[in-house]
């Protein structure tokens, strides 16, 4: 085993950092978590019929008048606060993994086809970012959504909001990764391998895809993992302005949001248990991110 | 007056730690130039940096003793040694490019250094730098002390370094590879100052450097370094005229001469690979080769060849100037012959060489394979013949081949894209083939590019461009990145293939002497104009331009007695 760890310089160095360990550990509890919601939870958020408002406002279980039955206690509608956050857990990952997968796909597409040709295709590219990078990412996805509001018909808005909502943030997020992508083609092509192969009359799309991209993935597998972060936070920011998903199918950021009702009130728990989940799990993903990027790049050591 | 007894270097790694230098020892003279030669990784750096105290961490000094006149570096604290680096020893690092501050003048840098070892005012730190600058040779101190450094030219910045390196008069400076980016003209000026500084100013120098040529020519001692360990030291004329070691004979056997051409260069392997084309092997690669080449080498030629690129804009409203890096290029190669390029930087060698693999397209002019029209740059299709035809050996082998792709995928990738071999398993068998015939184990194919040294990796870039069956294949400065011994394998290596493929070969280089050994003609370039074109034998011994004259006579060399000693 300990021959095996030394072989990989990444994992012998993942074995020395005792933050990164930490906060793998968390960011896979909470994956799992979140992707066995429906088996793992006590109670289904989403069926009405499983929660009463009988149950309404318990504390954690620590707390007077706390039920072991609720550890981390109900919100106002009685719902499980483990059960609501694995939930709202799993659909805040959904959308920030797929809206980060669809912004690398467009991103990382356009930097390489641009940093490969240049020239007027290029500088096309690039001023649409620049365009992209001047509107806030709130703004973009703000005006995405009001548009799919006003274009489709009512009853298809709430079967496609989180599609909408995934769209939004991975257009206010590809900026990032064709920026990246970009930069480091360029780098790339005045490399003799890719020379070679350009001499030999390779196909561009092959050139592009089979020889540089697999050069240019380390810088983009840590823009993946900071904009994971991203997407998570600004999914859970729209939530909590109400542009988000609604109260029935709540999301981290819904969570929070109606949490905010209750900051005065003593029911301290409804808002800080999933803000402190939202930080934890971005935090986790950024020291990863970050971990990734001293992998991968030794200079910054 | 510095002494060093002993000197072991060691890394700590996630391995154990790694000997770097082991039971080093070394004596430098005030006014003495000490060549410390050897290959790469021969720890030559790491004896500099841990003489001066600079080791790059984790390293450290396991044992040994290090004296610079009375004083034991060894013992120094932090403090101590910062304030003798500079004030007792200086160093001169290899690249004047990155050792000035781009941010500062001239003057800035040379008034900061000084007054950071001595306490003057400015007006007499400014008054001293003039002094050195002048003393270094450069004209009209006062005035150019004001500029930038990239308003200087790569000579006169290693002068400025230079000057640097001495302005608070140290005992001892450590030269790493002071020339190695410099053209021969600049590198033998650099050179002489150097021998002069030693000897009007008594300073010690430590001149760490690669090139036997560059010791033979102003080293008083040397000493010759292995993995680590001295193999061989003393005097250069006792050292170099009579070597004892093995090794040091090895390492000048392998040193191209300049006045004459080898037909083989003596390398020890030699013994256990027999040479290609010799009935002692049969090899499926070297079958499948001829089947497509040897019956017809072809020829190339240009005309009237000229590359110009846009020019910086330095005004709103005109139009900028074009650089033109090639001038009215025109010559014939001879099918099956090699044409010997050289040149100093910047004479449009390599834009030949892009020209010429249709990776830039000539301004004017025409070029003909087999005497076939041959259009450059984007006109030249992805699926023109000549794309098979000219294939190409890159300078840096660590950057030639793609790192994430293994062996296997970059020597099948021109027989699968030419269509050559139809049959994977087909193409992995070839691959292996040819791996053995440039004299790599078969078993290479599943390794990446990153476990091989940089001579095996230019044997792998030799074997894609054979793969793609070739007539012509251009190598440009193909052994420059690579140690003297490797060099010798690899022209070895590409002399074989030349006599068994009759290849049509051109070959760019800035080193005279290696391409006197591979050339059959050569074209001596200088600003993108051709200055001198001709047989080898005619060019190397009667040169009729006055400028390959001077290539020539700059060349550092080893005199010939010496040179005699080696079998």
């Amino acid at each position: 085993m300990r021959e095996f760890i030394k072989r990989y310089e990444g994992l012998w160095l993942f074995t020395r950092s005792p933050a990164v360990i930490l906060a793998a550990i968390v960011a896979l509890t909470i994956l799992i978590g979140a992707a066995f919601a429906p088996w793992i939870a006590p109670l289904d958020p989403y069926d009405l019929a499983s929660f009463s408002l009988m149950d309404g406002l318990l504390p954690p279980m620590w707390e007077e008048f706390g039920t072991s039955r609720f550890p981390l206690g109900t919100d106002d509608q009685g719902r499980d606060m483990i059960s609501s956050i694995l939930y709202g857990a799993r659909l805040s990952l959904i959308i920030g993994i797929s809206a980060m997968a669809i912004a690398t796909v467009l991103g990382v597409g356009l930097g390489l086809a641009a940093g490969y040709f240049g020239g007027r295709f290029d500088a096309i590219v690039m001023r649409i970012a620049d365009i992209q990078l001047a509107l806030p990412a709130i703004l973009t996805a703000l005006l995405i959504d009001g548009i799919a509001r006003g274009v489709l018909p009512t009853d298809m808005q709430q079967s496609l909001r989180v599609t909408v909502l995934t769209l939004a943030i991975a257009l206010s997020l590809w900026v990032n990764f064709a920026r990246t992508a970009r930069a480091s083609t360029f780098v790339q092509m005045n490399k003799e391998y890719v020379q070679a192969a350009v001499m030999q009359g390779q196909h561009p799309l092959r050139v592009m895809f089979v020889h540089i991209l697999p050069n240019i993935l380390g810088p983009l597998l840590v823009i993946m993992t900071v904009d994971l972060a991203s997407a998570i936070l600004l999914e859970a920011t729209l939530s909590f302005l109400g542009i988000g998903l609604p109260a029935d199918s709540p999301s981290l950021g819904t969570l929070i949001r109606i949490g905010m009702q209750f900051l005065f009130s003593g029911e301290w728990w409804i808002l800080w248990v999933p803000t402190l989940f939202l930080v934890a799990l971005v935090i986790s993903i950024n020291v990863l991110g970050d971990f990734l990027r001293d992998v991968f790049n030794p200079r910054l050591r | 007056m510095l002494r060093v007894q002993g000197l072991t270097v060691k890394f700590p790694s996630r391995f154990g730690d790694v000997t770097a230098v082991e039971d080093m020892a070394m004596q430098i003279a005030p006014g003495e130039i000490h060549g410390l030669v050897g290959e790469s990784g021969a720890g030559k750096s790491t004896v500099g940096a841990a003489v001066i105290g600079l080791l790059q961490p984790p390293g450290y000094v396991a044992a040994g003793s290090l004296h610079l006149g009375e004083t034991d570096l060894r013992t120094l604290d932090r403090t101590a040694a910062h304030r003798m680096r500079g004030k007792r020893i200086s160093m001169i690092f290899q690249d004047p490019q990155t050792s000035l501050n781009p941010l500062m003048t001239i003057e800035d840098q040379l008034v900061e250094t000084i007054q950071t070892h001595e306490d003057i005012t400015t007006s007499d730190a400014q008054a001293r730098a003039v002094d050195l600058l002048e003393e270094m040779g450069i004209r009209d101190a006062a005035a150019r002390m004001q500029a930038y450094p990239h308003q200087f030219s790569g000579g006169m910045r290693q002068r400025v370094v230079i000057a640097l390196a001495l302005c608070t008069n140290p005992e001892l400076i450590i030269a790493d590879e002071p020339t190695t980016a410099l053209d021969v003209a600049v590198q033998s000026q650099v050179l002489d100052l150097i021998r002069r500084l030693a000897d009007v100013r008594k300073v010690g120098f430590m001149l760490i450097t690669h090139d036997i040529g560059v010791i033979a020519q102003i080293a008083d001692s040397v000493t010759v370094m292995r993995r680590g360990k001295l193999i061989e030291n003393g005097p250069t004329a006792e050292v170099l005229g009579r070597p004892q070691h093995a090794y040091t004979k090895q390492l000048m056997g392998a040193v191209p001469p300049l006045d004459r051409r080898l037909d083989r260069f003596p390398v020890p392997e030699d013994e256990t690979s027999p040479a290609l084309g010799t009935a002692a092997r049969t090899n499926k690669a070297e079958d499948w080769l001829l089947e497509g080449v040897r019956q017809n080498p072809i020829g190339l030629s240009l005309d009237g060849i000229t590359v110009a690129f846009p020019g910086t804009r330095t005004s709103f409203w005109h139009k900028p100037a074009p650089f033109v890096a090639l001038d009215d290029i025109s010559f014939e190669v001879r099918p099956g012959a090699v044409l010997g390029v050289v040149g100093e930087s910047g004479s449009g060698k390599s834009t030949l060489a892009k020209t010429l693999t249709g990776l830039l397209k000539p301004t004017a002019g025409t070029m003909t394979l087999a005497g076939a029209d041959l259009p450059g740059g984007k006109a030249r299709g992805r699926h023109h013949a000549s794309r098979q035809l000219i294939q190409m050996v890159f300078q840096d082998p660590f950057s030639s081949l793609n790192s994430r792709h293994r062996i296997g995928a970059i020597l099948s990738e021109p027989l699968w894209l030419y269509g050559l071999v139809k049959d994977a398993a087909d193409r992995r068998a070839l691959a292996k083939e040819m791996l053995d015939l440039v004299g790599m184990a078969p078993d290479a194919i599943d390794k990446y590019p990153h476990q091989f040294s940089g001579g095996q990796r230019q044997r792998i870039a030799v074997a894609r461009a054979l793969l793609a069956r070739p007539k012509v294949l251009i190598c440009d400065e193909p052994t420059s990145a690579l140690d003297v011994s490797i060099q010798a394998e690899l022209l070895n290596l590409l002399k074989d293939l030349q006599a068994a493929f009759g290849l049509t070969i051109i070959f760019i280089s800035h080193n005279l002497a290696v391409v006197r050994q591979m050339a059959d003609e050569v074209l001596v370039l200088r600003n993108g104009r051709v200055q001198e074109l001709g047989a080898a034998e005619d060019v190397y011994e009667r040169p009729s331009a006055a400028y390959t004259r001077e290539l020539l006579s700059l060349t550092p060399v080893m005199p010939a007695e010496w040179a005699q000693h080696v079998p």
